[in-house]
């Protein structure tokens, strides 16, 4: 099995503090740390363990600036055989469907039975697996929490649904797929992985190499475009219990029985 | 002159002289121990390299302490002092059974040297020895097979009891014991009979026991057991000789080398191999042990030495909370792999599979702390530590690592600390309000320097229950006049666990940089009140100035009479102190801690029963404090319970994590306004001059 | 604005989803002179009863009654509504688990902009829409601007608007079942494993003490039984409990756990993320405690009490229990 494995790097949203900047344009990036999007991962891992298991190739693919190799290559370290990197300054500013070009033109210069991507990203979007599969034409499924594969022709998965339910379904190859945490326990990936593989050489696609219309990628092509960050205003919210903590339990008691709390 | 008896050397069997058999007898024996010692010898071959011929002058103090001493034996004291005359025993009857071996040629051998009165004196004590050996053999029986103490049991997951080998075991010495009595019973028995000069035997040992009842055979009865007995015990040596390398009493041949190749230092942990340098690291096929020949000579050394005790188990604290880890089978595994992969009829060491999975189990390795008890506790020095951590480095090379520690080593690698918090933010504890203003502390940087530093390590910069321990330390040394700084955000975890779960190039990583910022700093001394980075600090960097704990330095300057306590308010309070792992059995330092405490006018302190280098763990620091794993309850609850019986509503730790597992032991236990929890620095501080003494 | 706007209707058992009169509301919002259409894919009578009743709120109902829609497959619905619907059409969809999957796929089959989880509408400007959303979940917010010279796909965060339950509209329903093509796909539904129940049912308490990753560790959870058992209430969890695998899944609120109704829900330790929130509906009272005078939740709820959970819960638990 053939399979490509869209990656992205992405704030670590669990060891930073998210801000908007000074003046509303992005978010505060000075002290930011950065690793591949949490999503992205359990989909590398699955592709790995499905390549033990019926044999083929793991390829992780990034859209983003220089520093996005890091992630290939941590996904590399992982255990994926090999990576691409695109990047190009005509590609900054793309929006999804720009990025799902992209990747449908990377897609054309390989043979892939199985494309793998988080089930969403730091933007919470979840839109790129969607669109690439409507731009190839192959059947997609999103928030899979489990792969089993029938043959080399289809597969059958679960998608996570509403109320801890699993949707089975069966789906012919080649399709995609994007991944939800929790489908399986990804490897532990140290320093000496990455520096096991930090000679090796992962390509660069730029528009040379890459059979893209400009008119559809980049600032330029993006059909939903960013405007600003900023934090709303934080209106009414919650009545906040002022006082010492004996003070907010007994308020807190009566407004529990005057709501029917206790019982 | 006609001899008393035919002796064994001039009988004939079957026509045979005696001579013969007890010619054969012997080179047999040896012949076949010597090939089984060969068999057993090549796993050690194959095994990854260790250097163990340094620091010869501690070796040979562990040697005559530990092994010829039999120093660490009387901690239990019923099965010490039995060992120790067994040992005694055997070690007196050598003489004795290598001239009985001789004698069964040579009828009239006599050990070189022992001709004369010092051949007298020596019969007595090898009497003496011979029934006290068998007396403390029975004593050892009835204990193995009726009492049954519990640390000898076999939990159901590693098979079969071992109470039989024990007992077949202590049968064979009683048979060595009882034959030679007989032999030399027969002959003296017979002088006395035929009335000729009798040999004096010992009164009251067993040979003379059988000496008397056997003035009452006949002379055929005593010819036949004097020949019986001598081949019964030649057998029956030899014999022993063989079986010995055959399960866990190797340990009589192999304690030897065992304690002299044992470990002389503490707290330190084994390079990834020995002989490759750092630099050569990256060349390394694999790190860590995942096949059995990966462990080094000596460790699988260990796991022939292992008498099978049980005492190492007992005294560990996961053991006790029922985590699926017991050292003792660690070893007990350890050895029966090595009986079953290394054959004594053709074996090479067939396929080896990881040890993960087949012997061990993952959460078994993960579930260690590190605490030392085991390693503390064994009288064979049997190591565990680095075998432990050796597997961890092998599971982490293959990514086999648990989900909820792979996000704090992930945060470790990103931001310094566990907890993945910005680096900007460690030097947010000298911020706080109350404290800032009357405690200024300085940042050494480009602008500040100072003589000493404090380093604070992660768990004392960021929670917020820890941070009163960087605090407390602070005023300590404000108070004490010491010119300190810290390093604030240039301070990264000292990485003491990342290294002990088996991440050793992201310690590398966090040492290299620590490294840096210090000798960077300037300082000529560092401080700190967290014993893991105390430990890591000394053991595991090299090159940095002195490292002292905290405990030291207060102690140090009120003798210097550069602190003064006020005293405490008399409130029903009794204090006692819980030695962390770190500071007491890695490190030594046991009187420090309490002597500061001590220097609090009033103060009433009592030691718990496992104090000092039996203190018992609270559940580990660092890294473990993420780690889930399967367990009865928590080591922080039995430590808690400890000190409810030894009297004390107040313990008192002196480092940041035993702080946090014990006061979370006590609200688990329900003992919330029952017993408190306080650390040793913020004790001290409280009582420091200009310091309202609040309510603990 | 001259281009249709659609938004599909997500239903389960003949009962439409609460999405249904929350897209009316997002509708008039975004576009508050456009008539709305309905599209509702189904099989059957249930089908029929439903349609009928949604068409209170919709100017049109389009109706399409299919076996092979019987479950609603994005495969299959994807390629039949591009197939179907009008150029430049704007189309709403609830992002949901169908929405998340249908939206972008069809979005491309238009050749329409997309919008994934719109949680607000700031006005038209010339052919563009300015949507809010949110990243780095739910940490900042940020305004879109999306063209919508080719028509748009929109997913609108369920929760974000208040259900329309005017029912003003009194719309027609259409059949256009015989206007449907092939119905094949390539991904076939074959059947809902239902997740385990459990000890207890979330769903039908009206008082739940929730937890969440204030708790810290799995042996605190006994504090949050004591004082569900003083307020004779039950404990349920956001996500990241049952991840560390501390309570079942069937203790989970959220849109991959339960949906709860309760009359109160304490939220202790609790952040406010979408998605746990996503999973409270009815109009409980919701009174929270955080110790992160921040978080998110306090926006979200009735009352707020900064605290820490692990001091606060026993000490409220002698009190209700003193009682």
């Amino acid at each position: 099995m053939e399979i490509l494995v869209c990656v992205k790097r992405v704030p670590d949203t669990a060891e930073n503090e998210i801000e908007v900047n000074s003046d509303g344009t992005d978010i505060e990036r000075d002290d930011l740390v950065y690793s591949v999007n949490e999503w992205d991962n359990y989909a590398v891992e699955e592709a790995i363990q499905i390549r033990d298991n019926v044999g083929g190739s793991v390829t992780v693919v990034a859209v983003g600036d220089e520093e996005s190799e890091e992630v290939v290559r941590r996904e590399m370290a992982m255990g994926a055989d090999n990576g691409i990197l695109v990047s190009d300054d005509a590609f900054e500013g793309s929006d999804g469907k720009g990025v799902a070009t992209l990747l449908k033109a990377v897609v054309e210069k390989g043979q892939y039975d199985l494309i793998l991507t988080g089930a969403q990203a730091d933007e919470g979007a979840g839109q790129v697996g969607g669109m690439l599969a409507a731009m190839l034409g192959r059947p997609y499924a999103s928030l899979v929490n489990k792969i089993e594969v029938v043959d080399d022709k289809k597969l059958k998965v679960g998608r996570e649904i509403e109320g801890g339910n699993q949707e089975m379904s069966e789906i012919d190859l080649p399709c995609i797929l994007s991944i939800q945490t929790g489908i399986n326990e990804p490897r532990y990936v140290g320093i000496r992985g990455i520096r096991k593989v930090a000679s090796v050489e992962i390509p660069v696609m730029g528009t040379g190499d890459l059979n893209v219309d400009a008119a559809a990628v980049g600032t330029a092509g993006a059909k939903v475009k960013r405007l600003d960050y900023f934090v709303p205003d934080l209106g009414d919210g919650a009545e906040m219990l002022e006082g010492s903590t004996d003070e907010i339990i007994e308020k807190l008691i009566e407004i529990l029985k005057a709501k029917g709390g206790l019982k | 002159m006609e001899p008393v008896l035919i002796a064994p050397a001039n009988a004939t069997l079957l026509g045979i002289p005696g001579m013969f058999f007890a010619l054969v007898i012997p080179i047999v024996g040896v012949c076949l121990f010597t090939y089984i010692i060969a068999q057993r010898s090549k796993p050690l071959v194959l095994a990854a390299p260790d250097e163990r011929f340094n620091n010869i002058g501690a070796r040979l103090i562990n040697v005559f302490k530990i092994w010829l001493g039999q120093y660490r034996q009387p901690r239990y004291k019923t099965a010490g002092i039995l060992h120790i005359l067994i040992f005694a025993g055997f070690m007196i009857l050598s003489i004795r059974s290598l001239s009985l071996v001789v004698i069964g040629i040579s009828e009239g051998f006599v050990f070189p040297g022992l001709g004369g009165t010092l051949g007298v004196v020596y019969n007595l004590l090898k009497d003496y020895a011979a029934t006290i050996v068998l007396a403390a053999c029975i004593y050892a029986a009835w204990r193995r097979g009726v009492i049954k103490p519990e640390r000898y049991k076999v939990p159901a997951r590693y098979g079969k009891d071992h109470t039989a080998e024990a007992v077949f075991v202590l049968g064979l010495i009683a048979t060595l014991m009882i034959s030679e009595s007989l032999f030399e019973a027969s002959f003296v028995a017979a002088q006395k009979q035929q009335g000729v000069h009798a040999e004096f035997l010992a009164p009251l040992s067993l040979a003379w026991f059988f000496k008397n009842i056997l003035l009452f055979a006949s002379p055929g009865v005593l010819q036949t057991t004097h020949i019986a007995s001598y081949f019964v015990h030649d057998l029956t040596f030899f014999f022993f000789l063989c079986f010995l390398p055959m399960g866990k009493h190797f340990h009589v041949i192999t304690s030897l080398f065992n304690v002299f190749f044992m470990r002389t230092e503490k707290g330190n942990i084994k390079p990834v191999r020995y002989g490759t340098s750092e630099e050569q690291l990256d060349d390394l096929e694999s790190f860590g042990v995942k096949k059995f020949n990966d462990f080094t000579w000596k460790h699988i050394l260990d796991f022939y030495t292992c008498a099978d005790c049980g005492r190492c188990s007992d005294q560990c604290p996961a053991n006790a909370v029922k985590r699926p880890l017991s050292p003792r089978f660690i070893s007990i595994k350890g050895r029966d792999y090595a009986f079953k992969h290394f054959p004594l009829r053709k074996g090479n060491g067939s396929e080896q599979e990881p040890l993960i999975g087949d012997i061990y189990e993952e959460d078994e390795i993960w579930s260690c702390t590190t605490c030392g008890a085991c390693e503390q506790e064994c009288p064979l020095g049997i190591e565990y530590i680095d075998k432990i951590v050796d597997l961890r480095r092998g599971m982490v090379d293959e990514g086999m690592v648990p989900q909820t520690l792979q996000k704090p080593l992930g945060a470790i690698e990103k931001r310094g600390n566990p907890w993945g918090k910005m680096e900007k933010k460690r030097a947010d504890w000298t911020t706080a309000e109350g404290f800032a203003d009357a405690y200024p502390v300085k940042i050494i940087g480009k602008k500040e320097s100072a003589q000493t530093l404090y380093f604070v390590d992660s768990v004392s910069s960021f929670d917020d229950r820890m941070q009163s321990i960087a605090q407390a330390t602070a005023k300590i040394l404000s108070q004490a006049g010491v010119d300190f700084g810290i390093l604030g955000k240039d301070e990264r975890d000292s990485g003491h666990e990342v290294r002990r779960f088996g991440e050793e190039m992201l310690f590398m990583d966090l040492r290299d940089r620590n490294t840096d910022a210090i000798l960077n700093s300037g300082v000529e001394q560092i401080v700190t009140s967290d014993p893991h980075a105390f430990n890591a600090l000394r053991k595991d960097y090299q090159g940095l100035p002195p490292v002292e704990h905290i405990s030291q330095v207060i102690v140090k300057n009120i003798k210097a009479g550069k602190l003064s306590l006020n005293g405490t308010e008399t409130n029903g309070k009794v204090y006692t102190y819980h030695d962390p792992c770190y500071l007491g059995r890695h490190n030594g330092l046991y009187e420090d801690p309490r002597q500061a405490i001590d220097a609090i006018p009033g103060i009433k302190r009592v030691d718990m029963l496992k104090s000092r280098d039996r203190s018992f763990c609270c559940g580990g620091g660092g890294l473990m404090l993420f780690y889930e794993p399967e367990e009865e309850q928590r080591m922080g609850v039995l430590r808690v319970e400890m000190a409810r019986q030894a009297g004390a509503n107040v313990i008192v730790t002196a480092c940041p994590f035993c702080l946090v597992n014990i006061e979370d032991a006590i609200k688990v236990s329900g003992l919330e306004g029952q017993m408190e929890a306080i650390d040793l620095a913020e004790l001290v501080a409280l009582h420091l001059p200009g310091e309202q003494q609040q309510d603990v | 604005m001259a281009e249709q706007v659609f938004a599909y209707i997500t239903h389960k058992n003949g009962v439409a989803d609460d999405s249904a009169l929350e897209l009316v509301a997002a509708a008039k919002s975004a576009f508050p002179d456009a008539a709305v259409t309905a599209l509702v894919t189904g099989a059957g009578a249930a089908l029929d009863k439903l349609c009928d009743q949604i068409a209170a709120s919709y100017t049109e109902v389009w109706k399409f009654d299919n076996q092979a829609l019987d479950y609603p497959n994005a495969e299959v619905i994807g390629p039949m509504l591009a197939g179907l619907l009008p150029g430049k059409a704007v189309v709403l969809l609830p992002h949901d688990t169908f929405g998340m999957d249908l939206g972008p796929g069809l979005s491309i089959k238009l050749d329409a902009a997309f919008v994934a989880d719109a949680v607000g509408f700031e006005g038209l400007e010339a052919t563009a829409l300015k949507v809010v959303r949110q990243e780095y979940g739910g940490a900042v917010s940020t305004h879109v601007l999306c063209d919508l010279t080719n028509g748009a796909v929109i997913n609108v965060r369920p929760g974000a608007f208040q259900p329309d339950e005017s029912k003003a509209a009194g719309g027609q329903v259409v059949d256009k079942s015989g206007e449907l093509g092939d119905l094949g796909a390539g991904r076939r539904y074959l059947e809902t494993v239902a997740a385990e129940v459990g000890d207890v049912d979330i769903t039908k308490e009206d008082v739940l003490v929730s937890i969440g990753r204030g708790i810290e560790d799995e042996d605190n959870i006994e504090i949050a039984d004591d004082l569900a058992k003083a307020m004779g209430a039950v404990v349920s969890c956001s996500r990241p409990i049952v991840d560390a695998k501390w309570l079942e899944k069937s203790r989970q609120v959220g849109t991959s756990g339960q949906t709860v109704k309760p009359k109160v829900y304490l939220a202790c330790g609790i952040s406010g993320s979408f998605q746990h929130m996503g999973g409270l509906k009815g109009n409980p009272f919701i009174i929270a405690i955080n110790k992160n005078p921040k978080a998110p939740i306090f926006q979200l709820a009735d009352v707020g009490i900064v605290a820490d959970i692990l001091e606060f819960m026993p000490e409220l638990t002698e009190k209700v229990e003193a009682l």
